[in-house]
């Protein structure tokens, strides 16, 4: 008792942050545990692209950028406890980057009227903006993702899919199991043969699934898988002889990582994404010049260009954006979490736009509205080449199956509004 | 000077065999009930209530429940996460109606359990299944023991990521608890006022502790401690073990159980099976009652306030005081505990109950030692 009195005392006291006059964006990030090997390049871009804004611009619309850390560990607990050690400071949205994370964060966050992001994981049905009125999940989710592959492989048979077999290796967790459910209606509508193959946390050992794989021979395989369950994927595909470009891992399946273990032999896997690859793009001249040169790039410094910075980067570039617009609406620099949400709602994407940032092309265009947080849906799809050791974009952003989605989205949110008595917003 | 017991006299039975003899002790006791129930919910705030208080009060419980089954009656078990997971979808399942189906047709649908009774029926679900997998226990010991509550912790994982019964068949296999008053006053969902969350849990946690305390001072701690300390003597005198060690496995599992539904109805909200109550879970717990003292019941307290805020206390130290990389504060914060630990174990193997004790009985001395 004495300790916990003692030790609430300290914490209290530094709870109690003061307020600082910047914009903040905090980044749940996590730089330590199984999963590190994908937080750290994506934190490292989005904290970077801040550091260029500020060194750059001067900030958004003349006000600086803070990004305070907090590691997670892609644990729940420390999730929520980040949160709430955050929230003093005044943070204008959340990306968690752990969809356990951001089903706690749901609720918690459209009680605070505190945004959060989630960008291409998190809860689905979030696409629906009249029941979660805090949660965007632009510019794809994991619907589309599983659609953009189903898509994809359509187009390389010729639009017809009917007696093929196509296996999900999938994470056992509530990210794995998102895409069970679109899959399953597309093999319906497709006449495909679906077959699910799960992989337990954290996925070291997945040799029972590959001899399943090798004995049910499937035409395609696509992977949900995060952290380490990727790199072990990829090598054992490789042991048993699976042709690597019938093998499609989601964007989360899909950087460098997960690839340059198995080496030569991983040549030719795909990987869905939703931005661009690489380091093509004039904004990485900007980041050269006022972060890397000024040595004020975020962690070691050595992510940059890879696919999860870009991601980082692509996020924080689009939080930037929602900031900017929020600051246009409500005619203040200094905005709060809920003009922020407001921004976000109204957030625009065109192709002038990026262009004007130094990133032609790296995105889809999309608009957000009240109805619907979740953009457009557009998926491309990259392919690795092991000896020149870059991804490349393979297939343009292409539309997904939007009619079985937004079906999906309204069945699942409905669900979600009657068990929470949430009344539509957007009327 | 304090803790005498000079000039307290005890004049009845009673007055000798309560848990605080020494008046000094007894105080203290009730000012930090006091202090909990009547000054704490009024000053708290979101940040102390969901990173530090229900943590603190929620792993008590749990290792509440683990201490009487490994500190008492002596049998290891590392199926603690698995029975906090039972906790938790039992707690789901009674607080949105539990429905039975059959052949496939609904045949019918439980009430809705209001959320104080949804929590009680978790732990009772969770005594349980304690008792099934307390089963071995009657012929394996020591490491077997642990191996075949492994077993469980694996199991119990397994099946309610599996059985899409237990999530109410929701797409992502997360089960959320939905918002749930008592006498009018939220207890879970987001809206729930720290304070409600604290007293709720607090509520549980005193109460525990007070039914935990008078049944291990009683004729069931003395039959478990027997068995504890050599099981076939403890038969010879007259104790079954058949008895003694179901009913510490399911008294056990009933705290464990409901501190699995405290944790994910009111502390997270929405948890995942494998990630919230994986094998980590049960050696945290575990480490609780082993640092915190093996049979005391205030070493489960200490336990689970040392494991829950040493991580905080550092992170608010090396983050926001020192302004260190938070990743070299994380992989730091591992080293820090694992010494820790080693040191405790080496230093006081008795853990920090002991201390506690050695601690009383200088202040007793003090100021004049001899």
């Amino acid at each position: 008792m004495k300790y916990k009195l003692g030790t609430m005392a300290i914490a209290g006291l530094m709870a109690a942050s003061p307020v600082m006059a910047d914009l903040v964006f905090p980044s749940l990030s996590y730089r330590t545990g199984p999963y590190a090997a994908g937080g750290i390049p994506f934190a490292d871009g989005y904290a970077d692209y801040f550091t260029m804004l500020n060194a750059r611009d001067g900030g958004i619309g003349g006000v600086m950028t803070s990004v305070p850390e907090c590691e997670t560990g892609y644990n729940t607990e420390k999730g929520v406890e980040c949160y709430e050690s955050l929230k003093g400071g005044g943070g204008l949205v959340y990306q968690p980057l752990s969809t356990g994370i951001t089903y706690q964060l749901i609720p918690k966050t459209t009680a605070d009227d505190i945004p959060m992001h989630t960008m291409g994981y998190g809860r689905t049905s979030a696409k629906n903006g009249e029941v979660f009125t805090h949660t965007f999940n632009y510019p794809a989710n994991y619907w589309d993702g599983a659609s953009g592959a189903i898509n994809y492989l359509l187009a390389e048979n010729g639009g017809d899919l009917k007696g093929k077999k196509i296996a999900l290796v999938y994470h056992n967790s509530a990210y794995g199991k998102e895409p069970i459910r679109t899959l399953t209606e597309l093999s319906e509508k497709h006449g495909f043969e679906f077959k699910e193959v799960p992989v337990d946390h954290p996925g070291q050992e997945q040799k029972s699934q590959w001899l399943q794989i090798r004995r049910d021979k499937p035409d395609y395989v696509i992977m949900y898988g995060w952290g380490v369950m990727n790199q072990v994927a990829v090598q054992e595909a490789a042991n048993i002889r699976f042709p690597m470009e019938n093998f499609i891992g989601v964007w989360w399946s899909g950087s460098e990582n997960d690839v340059l273990a198995a080496g030569e032999a991983a040549d030719g896997y795909k990987a869905l994404t939703f931005h661009g690859v690489g380091k093509d793009f004039p904004v990485f001249d900007d980041i050269q010049k006022h972060v890397v040169d000024a040595g004020k790039a975020a962690g070691a410094g050595d992510q940059i260009g890879t696919v999860l910075y870009n991601r980082g980067l692509y996020a924080a570039m689009l939080a930037a954006e929602a900031a900017k617009t929020a600051q246009e609406i409500h005619g203040v620099t200094e905005i709060n979490a809920s003009q922020m949400r407001d921004g976000m709602e109204a957030l625009e994407m065109t192709e002038e736009k990026m262009a004007a940032l130094g990133l032609p092309n790296f995105g889809p265009a999309f608009k957000v509205s009240c109805q619907n947080h979740g953009g457009d849906g557009l998926v491309g799809v990259t392919q690795w080449d092991a000896k020149a050791k870059t991804w490349t974009l393979v297939s343009d952003f292409a539309a997904t199956d939007k009619e079985l989605i937004d079906s999906l989205v309204a069945e699942d949110s409905s669900a979600y509004a009657a068990e929470n008595n949430i009344e539509p917003a957007c009327q | 000077m304090f803790y005498r017991e000079a000039g307290d006299f005890r004049t009845t039975y009673k007055e000798d065999q309560q848990t605080f003899p020494i008046k000094f002790d007894r105080y203290r006791y009730y000012l930090v009930l006091f202090l909990a129930i009547f000054v704490v919910p009024f000053i708290v705030n979101d940040y102390w209530v969901n990173s530090l208080l229900l943590p603190f009060l929620i792993y008590a419980i749990a290792a509440l429940g683990l201490n009487i089954l490994v500190g008492y009656c002596g049998q290891v078990s590392l199926g603690t996460g698995g029975f906090m997971a039972v906790g938790a979808y039992s707690c789901y399942k009674f607080m949105t109606g539990v429905d039975i189906w059959w052949g496939g047709e609904l045949l019918f649908r439980l009430p809705e359990f209001n959320i104080f009774f949804s929590v009680i029926m978790g732990g009772i679900m969770t005594a349980l299944v304690g008792v099934l997998f307390g089963l071995p226990s009657l012929r394996i010991k020591g490491f077997y023991l642990a191996v075949a509550t492994l077993a469980a912790q694996f199991f119990l994982v397994w099946l309610f990521n599996r059985v899409a019964w237990f999530y109410n068949y929701s797409a992502s296999g997360q089960i959320s608890a939905p918002e749930r008053d008592l006498f009018g006053v939220l207890i879970t969902g987001p809206s729930t006022t720290p304070w409600a969350a604290y007293m709720f849990c607090l509520f549980f946690t005193i109460v525990s502790a007070y039914i935990a305390r008078n049944l291990t001072r009683g004729a069931a701690g003395r039959k478990w401690m027997a068995i504890r300390d050599m099981d076939i003597a403890a038969e010879i005198i007259g104790v079954n073990p058949l008895r003694a060690k179901l009913t510490a496995f399911m008294v056990s599992s009933f705290f464990i159980g409901i501190s699995g539904a405290l944790f994910f109805a009111v502390y997270l909200g929405a948890v995942e099976v494998g990630e919230a109550f994986g094998i980590q879970k049960s050696f945290l717990v575990l480490f609780m009652v082993i640092i915190g003292g093996l049979g005391s019941i205030f070493g489960s307290f200490a336990g689970a306030a040392f494991l829950v805020l040493l991580p905080v206390v550092l992170k608010v130290v090396g983050v926001d005081l020192l302004g260190w990389p938070t990743d070299i504060v994380a992989h730091l914060q591992l080293v820090i505990v694992g010494a820790l630990i080693i040191i405790f174990l080496i230093a006081e193997p008795h853990g920090i109950a002991q201390l506690w004790r050695v601690a009383k009985e200088k202040l007793r001395l003090w100021p004049f030692p001899h």
